[in-house]
């Protein structure tokens, strides 16, 4: 049964190998390939997760509800430690279900060296299962690194005409950040080791580990980690990359980016990073939720400035990765489950969006919204469907992601009333970027005379799993508050917040809780 | 010498005697095939002979040389280098012109040179095995003698080696004036003349080794000569020159220095840490100025025998305070450091000769395929020579899967483990801006062959793979990936070797 850990990577790794092979035998055979590949990995979680539910988690006094611990390279206290909690089966749900849009979504669009492409999609996402899973911080880094060079490969060779300067830019961005990363991992192992005289990667063990470190040094540990994190995220000001990035890479590689790499970012600040070295945190905590606050502000601003629709779907990520990283820097229960909310969401909208904006792609060869206008009678369907996906990114109640980032806003507020209500603006702004979006690509005239192909199924399928993707998420939310809830709660009682800041909230924390989320509170 | 002492030198007796017996034989056969595959054999046969002769001795063999798990160590990979050499070559030296057997006396001589290197105990030994490499690089670097950046290349490196072992010798005598003893193992009473009058005459001649091992090693500010000779050398031996010679001057490095504690000298601690930031940033700015891969290749090896010296700083310092490290997982202590120097050796070469043997087997019977524009499209034409010289990159830069990232964590942990954060920090940075020029390449390689389609194609186009070098190129990309992912074995046998040094 523990197995099933290092098989839901190792599929997708072999699922790669064997997309990648049998590129030669035909243009649909890797397609095909990695589409099964995935459906079986879906299959397979999907039954985990009943299974998961069924149990009610990880069993009484159990941090992990599977766990996996073979040793790899025991000199160093290295070993193969994979372990699952509801956090982690969320993030694994939606890299598969992505993974399956991204293969669909570029059925058409990706016509040469497809199996090797399928290669690359496959251990992009094989990499990320493996974050989401490891709890050794060696086996964590050597994914995440590992994640890197297919998308590299993914945006460099299948991207649009300006891939080279973006795939240098985000490479060196993200590898230089991680290299911090790894000075802090190892300074943590050591400084562990020489306080301790266990020299281990091992996350379980290393969570005590801040104590003996003195609080300086765990101050740049942390800040090692943090930048790592903050420009995966992208957190303000280490985005610049992800523009970039994301308006050159093609449809799947936006898909992966945006609903997949950029979680990534969050999962290490929830699982890592507080955890990890909670004093030094919660002291930067408000710097880091000054920022966050910043990008949700900035990230819709810019938005709205831009004239390419790829463009703009990428800084409205800017915008909502914020939200996250403030209900994670908040750290209850509230914004904890709202930052899960906002990530699952942002995900499937944000991955939808991208597809859409492919779509458009593939038939008007522009992405300029100044081309645009007046489509909506030449391709409804795209329309309509951008419509939904747009309002759902405003935050319309009823749709996904209205339910994360109300959360994160209560949750925030106990901790910081005065950033709450600036990143509440970020809603004003966002409804500004997602409505002239809309207004001038799809209303108006059709100046240009476009005459586009209409939308074949296969583009309508993905659509429809996506939009009704989104309502669950929107209109019943339980039941992934219910998975996440333990894993959470388990962070929280391992790393309480300070004392100082929850007497500051304390007068004002009882009235949020009749909203709604009480009952799962209760459960 | 006794029965036991020839046994022990088994692996420099076949490999030296190999030399002096091909010679013999293409004065009356000649035959490239037959060449090769005596070498071949006598590589494989000094190879085996280190593991025949394992257990029977260790240590002290004459005065001048030491047998122990270090050297043997060092001599197989050499001896391993040095065969993957010979393979790749053989497709090479086929298409050029000119006589082709005495290139594998050459390299055999070399050869046998660095392993000198590497079980050498005496400043004597020393000086010999350094004086055999480099001679035999001198014929071997213009052995193309119709390149005119051949024979330049050539005498460039004459002059240099040249002038770096008078200073090498000036610096023996002058230490030996103070140590009384020209015996590696005599170098710990020197420790007592730290603060004494002799110290100043002491680190002058320490000094001047330096300058002979900056020099050998190409790290700034003795690495001039770099560039130029990989660039003219021909590619093959552009390889060995990056990692069999490198390596023998490093292992001896390790072991002269252990012997010395340069923790005992702080300004001589200074040196070495000053040429190693000084390599790791020249090494990789210059590198981005570079539009021929060969010279980027030689900014890049500045750069990592300057993250070499990281972990060899690493060593030093502790190394009084070994019994600490008694361990096996411990990581600051001297052993981590002397294992990090070997280990990141290791994933070096096997990276190293990975990138120049693509090169090797792809270039032409007129010149080396070098320039960065050859490489362009290249995956879309040769995807198997493209994906190894992709993982060799990856390797070079450090990314995971590959030996170097194990190699590079190595080094950081050693550093973190004796507090070099500064150091440490430089490597960083130096890592960082190395990606650019690494990806460069593989952008190059990536590129569509709008090019190609033309007609107008380089001549990687030309030659075809010989079934030597598709073997080396096969194995050493499974020897990446193997200790990229594993790396758990070699590191026992490391820890094994080192932990006697």
């Amino acid at each position: 049964m523990p197995l099933t850990l290092a098989l839901l990577i190792f599929w997708l790794v072999l699922g790669g190998v064997i997309a990648w092979a049998t590129g030669r035998l035909g243009k649909d055979v890797p397609r095909w390939v990695s589409l099964i590949t995935l459906f079986i990995h879906m299959i397979g979680l999907i039954v985990l997760w009943i299974q998961f539910m069924n149990a009610g988690g990880a069993a009484q006094g159990q941090r992990w509800y599977l766990e996996l611990n073979l040793p790899w390279i025991p000199q160093w206290g290295i070993s193969f430690y994979l372990a699952l909690d509801g956090v982690s089966l969320l993030l694994i749900l939606l890299s598969s279900f992505l993974g399956i849009m991204a293969v669909l979504a570029s059925w058409s669009g990706i016509t040469y060296r497809i199996g090797f492409f399928h290669f690359n999609l496959l251990w992009i996402l094989a990499a990320i299962v493996g974050i989401f899973l490891a709890e050794d911080l060696f086996l964590f880094y050597f994914f995440w690194e590992m994640m890197l060079i297919p998308l590299y490969f993914l945006i460099g060779i299948w991207g649009h005409e300006n891939r080279v300067y973006a795939t240098l830019k985000f490479f060196i961005f993200t590898q230089a950040s991680s290299l911090f990363m790894l000075l802090a991992i190892v300074g943590l192992y050591i400084v562990h080791g020489q306080a301790t005289g266990v020299y281990t990667f091992n996350y379980n063990v290393l969570l005590g580990a801040s104590k003996a470190v003195a609080p300086n040094v765990a101050f740049w540990l942390m800040l090692g980690f943090f930048i790592a994190f903050a420009v995966k995220l992208p957190l303000f000001p280490f985005h610049t990359w992800l523009p970039d990035a994301h308006t050159e890479a093609p449809t799947a590689g936006s898909v992966d980016l945006a609903g997949l790499v950029l979680k990534v970012g969050a999962y290490g600040f929830l699982r890592f990073l507080i955890p990890l070295f909670p004093q030094a945190a919660f002291a930067f905590a408000p710097v880091a939720m000054t920022l966050a606050v910043i990008g949700i502000i900035y990230g819709a601003v810019v938005a709205y400035g831009q004239t390419d629709l790829k463009r703009l779907v990428a800084f409205t990520s800017v915008s909502h990765m914020g939200f996250v990283l403030l209900g994670i820097f908040a750290w209850n229960q509230l914004a904890l489950q709202g930052a899960m909310m906002v990530m699952l969401a942002h995900g499937v909208t944000t991955g939808a969006l991208f597809i859409l904006v492919g779509d458009m792609g593939d038939r008007l060869h522009t992405r300029d919204i100044n081309q645009m206008g007046g489509l909506w009678p030449v391709v409804p369907r795209i329309s309509g469907f951008s419509q939904f996906f747009a309002v759902a990114t405003l935050g319309l109640p009823g749709l996904g992601n209205f339910v994360g980032e109300i959360l994160v806003l209560f949750g925030a507020w106990r901790v910081s009333p005065l950033l709450t209500v600036i990143a509440t603006l970020g809603f004003i702004f966002s409804t500004v970027y997602a409505l002239w979006m809309i207004q001038a690509a799809f209303f108006g005239k059709n100046i240009h005379n476009w005459k586009l192909a209409p939308s074949t199924p296969r583009e309508i399928g993905i659509m429809v799993v996506m939009a009704l993707t989104v309502l669950w998420l929107g209109l019943y939310p339980q039941t992934f508050l219910n998975t996440a809830q333990k894993a959470l709660e388990a962070l929280q009682q391992q790393t309480p917040r300070p004392a100082a800041a929850a007497q500051e909230v304390g007068a004002l924390a009882a009235p949020q809780k009749t909203v709604g989320v009480e009952q799962q509170q209760q459960h | 010498m006794t029965g036991n002492a020839i046994l022990a030198l088994l692996p420099l007796i076949i490999s030296g005697g190999a030399a002096v017996l091909i010679m013999v034989v293409i004065s009356f056969i000649r035959s490239h095939r037959l060449a090769l595959a005596l070498t071949l054999i006598a590589l494989a046969a000094a190879f085996a002979s280190l593991w025949l002769t394992g257990g029977a001795a260790t240590g002290q063999v004459t005065g001048l040389l030491i047998v122990d798990g270090y050297s043997r160590f060092f001599m197989g990979l050499f001896f391993a280098a040095a065969f993957t050499i010979a393979l790749l070559s053989y497709g090479y030296l086929a298409r050029r012109a000119g006589p082709r057997e005495e290139y594998y006396v050459l390299l055999l001589l070399a050869t046998f040179g660095a392993a000198v290197l590497a079980a050498s105990s005496h400043f004597a030994s020393f000086f010999l095995g350094l004086e055999i490499l480099s001679v035999s690089l001198y014929a071997l670097i213009a052995y193309t003698r119709a390149s005119r950046f051949s024979v330049e290349a050539a005498i460039k490196y004459l002059v240099l080696a040249g002038a770096s072992s008078a200073f090498l010798l000036f610096g023996m005598a002058l230490v030996y004036s103070q140590a009384g003893s020209m015996q590696f193992s005599a170098m710990a009473n020197l420790r007592s003349q730290a603060g004494t009058a002799g110290e100043p005459v002491l680190l002058a001649g320490m000094a001047m080794l330096i300058v002979g091992f900056g020099f050998k090693l190409a790290v700034v500010p003795f690495h001039l000569w770099t560039p130029d000779v990989y660039e003219g050398a021909p590619a093959p031996v552009t390889a060995f020159v990056a990692t069999v010679s490198k390596g023998g001057m490093f292992a001896l490095l390790l072991r002269y220095f252990i012997a010395v504690d340069v923790r005992a000298f702080p300004s001589l601690f200074v040196v070495f840490a000053l040429i190693a930031v000084a390599s790791m940033l020249a090494g990789n700015l210059l590198a981005l100025l570079q539009n021929n891969v060969k010279r980027v290749l030689a900014y890049s090896s500045i750069a990592h025998l300057g993250y070499l010296l990281v972990a060899f700083l690493a060593a030093g310092p502790a190394a009084g305070a070994a019994g600490r490290g008694a361990g096996t997982a411990q990581a600051g202590t001297a052993q981590a450091g002397i294992v990090a120097v070997t280990f990141y050796l290791t994933a070096y070469f096997v990276t190293t000769l990975a990138a120049f043997g693509v090169m090797t087997v792809l270039s032409t019977g007129e010149r080396d395929l070098d320039g960065i524009t050859d490489y362009r499209g290249l995956y879309w034409r040769r995807p198997w020579s493209a994906g190894i010289l992709t993982v060799a990159l990856f390797s070079l830069a450090g990314l995971p899967l590959t030996a170097g990232f194990v190699g590079k964590f190595y080094i950081i942990t050693a550093a973190i483990g004796s507090a070099l954060w500064f150091l440490v920090i430089i490597l960083v940075i130096g890592s960082a801006i190395g990606l650019y020029y690494y990806l460069r390449i593989m952008v190059t390689m990536f590129m569509q062959a709008e090019v190609s389609e033309a007609g107008q194609l380089p001549p990687a186009a030309a030659p075809s793979l010989s079934w030597a070098g598709e073997i080396a190129l096969a194995a050493l990309l499974l020897a990446i990936l193997w200790l990229g992912i594993y790396p758990g074995p070699l590191i026992n046998l490391i820890q094994a070797a080192a932990g006697r040094l």
